[in-house]
């Protein structure tokens, strides 16, 4: 539509424009045209539908059902998975709840046995204490019958000898009977 | 819409307002007649439509993503939007139907955007082509209303909600306006892309005053380039709505076809 050079100035193209090639009137009402774009148009319309219905709507339609499919498949899998993670942490939790449980178990027991080692360990260390004191208190005794009975010998042994000394005959009986009263007090 | 240029000697440096010239139908090659199966700027324009809606609604979704692509979503989008009108508009039986509203949607919004395109001819600008769009819509809805209802269709003209002495009144009025309806539906959307470009055609004839007189020129160049940006917007706009306007019209009327009981 750039440029229009028309050679003779009175040769009018049509009863629609003039010799210049400007439009006569309004454009729109130009019967001569009618026919073509008429025409035209329904060709185009007829173009138009058929590709629409044949091809272009029934592709668009299956990709939004497609789309539509998979956001609802989607949607139920994530409802799965939401479903095992509560799952998943129920086990959790009762799996921490038991070895909890169990781990309690565990130091009881052991407190126990613990408790039973040392009950045991006291029991003997206290039998140990009671024989060792026992035999002590029996060796004391015979160490000191057996002191008594060396200051019995000692002292007859002393008195003879005094009484010797002194120029008596020391009877063995007197002397012992003399010491054992002696000892006595 | 290049500023067509006359014989430049012969007219001198003045304005030219030729808003009306961007709506001539011409051939395409040589320079005759234009007849019924001339291939004219209108079978190009058409073509060009086809040929976007292919790209956008075929080759836009050829990757069938479930995670669509850009264009892949621009296309579902209308898809969706179309689809959600037809049913809340027309009622779920009008669903069969939807292919061929959508393909008046698709037509009439590429051919208003792509006659925004500077040197473009837009095909919906012309009240012959509206004028058949509108009439197919009028006799498909027509022809379905007595299908569907028999002479029950009547009965969109009957108000039987209204007092009884009003409803001859009333039912004339009803079927004036119901035969005015193809009228209305194909003058709107031809007008309302007309005007805009022959607006926008319009400053553009005053933008080169600067040339002429510089005074002048500085104050009404810039306004007029202001103007052309701030119509185009608008065009932008109504080039949407009106195709929106008649495709959810047609709805309207496709639900009295199916459900013509008020």
């Amino acid at each position: 539509m750039a440029t229009e050079t028309h050679d003779t100035a009175n040769q009018a193209a049509s009863a629609c424009v003039d010799s210049y090639g400007g439009a006569i009137g309004m454009p729109q009402l130009c019967g001569e045209w009618f026919g073509n774009q008429i025409f035209w148009l329904l060709v185009a319309l007829v173009v138009i539908f058929f590709i629409l219905s044949r091809v272009a709507l029934p592709r668009i339609a299956s990709i939004l059902a497609e789309r539509q499919g998979s956001i609802t498949n989607d949607l139920a899998a994530a409802e799965d998975l939401k479903a095992k993670a509560v799952e998943a942490e129920e086990a959790y939790n009762k799996a921490l709840a038991d070895a909890r449980a169990e781990a309690q178990n565990i130091v009881a027991q052991a407190k126990a046995e613990i408790q039973g080692d040392l009950n045991d360990a006291i029991a003997k260390a206290d039998a140990e204490i009671a024989a060792k004191s026992a035999e002590s208190e029996k060796a004391i005794a015979e160490i000191r019958a057996s002191a008594l009975d060396n200051v019995k010998t000692v002292a007859k042994d002393t008195a003879k000898e005094i009484v010797a000394a002194m120029g008596g005959k020391a009877d063995a009986k007197t002397v012992t009977a003399a010491i054992n009263a002696r000892m006595k007090g | 819409m290049a500023t067509e240029s006359h014989d430049g000697a012969e007219k001198g440096a003045e304005l030219v307002f030729h808003p009306m010239d961007q709506f001539i139908v011409k051939p395409l090659f040589g320079d005759g007649a234009v007849g019924m199966f001339t291939v004219t700027n209108v079978t190009l324009w058409m073509a060009l439509t086809i040929v976007c809606i292919i790209a956008l609604l075929v080759l836009g979704t050829s990757g069938r993503s479930v995670v669509p692509s850009r264009i892949q979503s621009i296309a579902e989008l209308c898809y969706g939007f179309i689809r959600k009108m037809v049913e809340d508009v027309a009622s779920k039986e009008a669903l069969p139907y939807f292919p061929y509203i959508m393909t008046l949607f698709i037509f009439i919004v590429f051919s208003n955007f792509l006659g925004l395109l500077p040197g473009a001819f837009t095909t919906t600008s012309h009240i012959a082509v509206t004028a058949v769009l509108a009439m197919m819509v009028f006799l498909t809805v027509t022809i379905l209303g007595f299908v569907k209802n028999g002479m029950g269709f009547l009965s969109l003209f009957w108000i039987s909600a209204a007092p009884l002495p009003l409803r001859p009144i009333l039912a004339l009025i009803e079927i004036i306006s119901y035969f005015v309806r193809p009228v209305s539906h194909s003058i709107r959307l031809a007008g309302n892309m007309m005007a805009g470009h022959a607006v926008i055609k319009v400053f553009a004839a005053f933008a080169p005053m600067v040339l002429i007189s510089t005074g002048i020129g500085l104050v009404v160049t810039p306004l007029s380039i202001l103007a052309i940006t701030a119509i185009y917007a608008l065009e932008v706009l109504v080039a949407f709505i009106q195709a929106y306007v008649f495709t959810i019209l047609t709805c309207v009327y496709l639900k009295d076809a199916l459900h013509p009981h008020h």
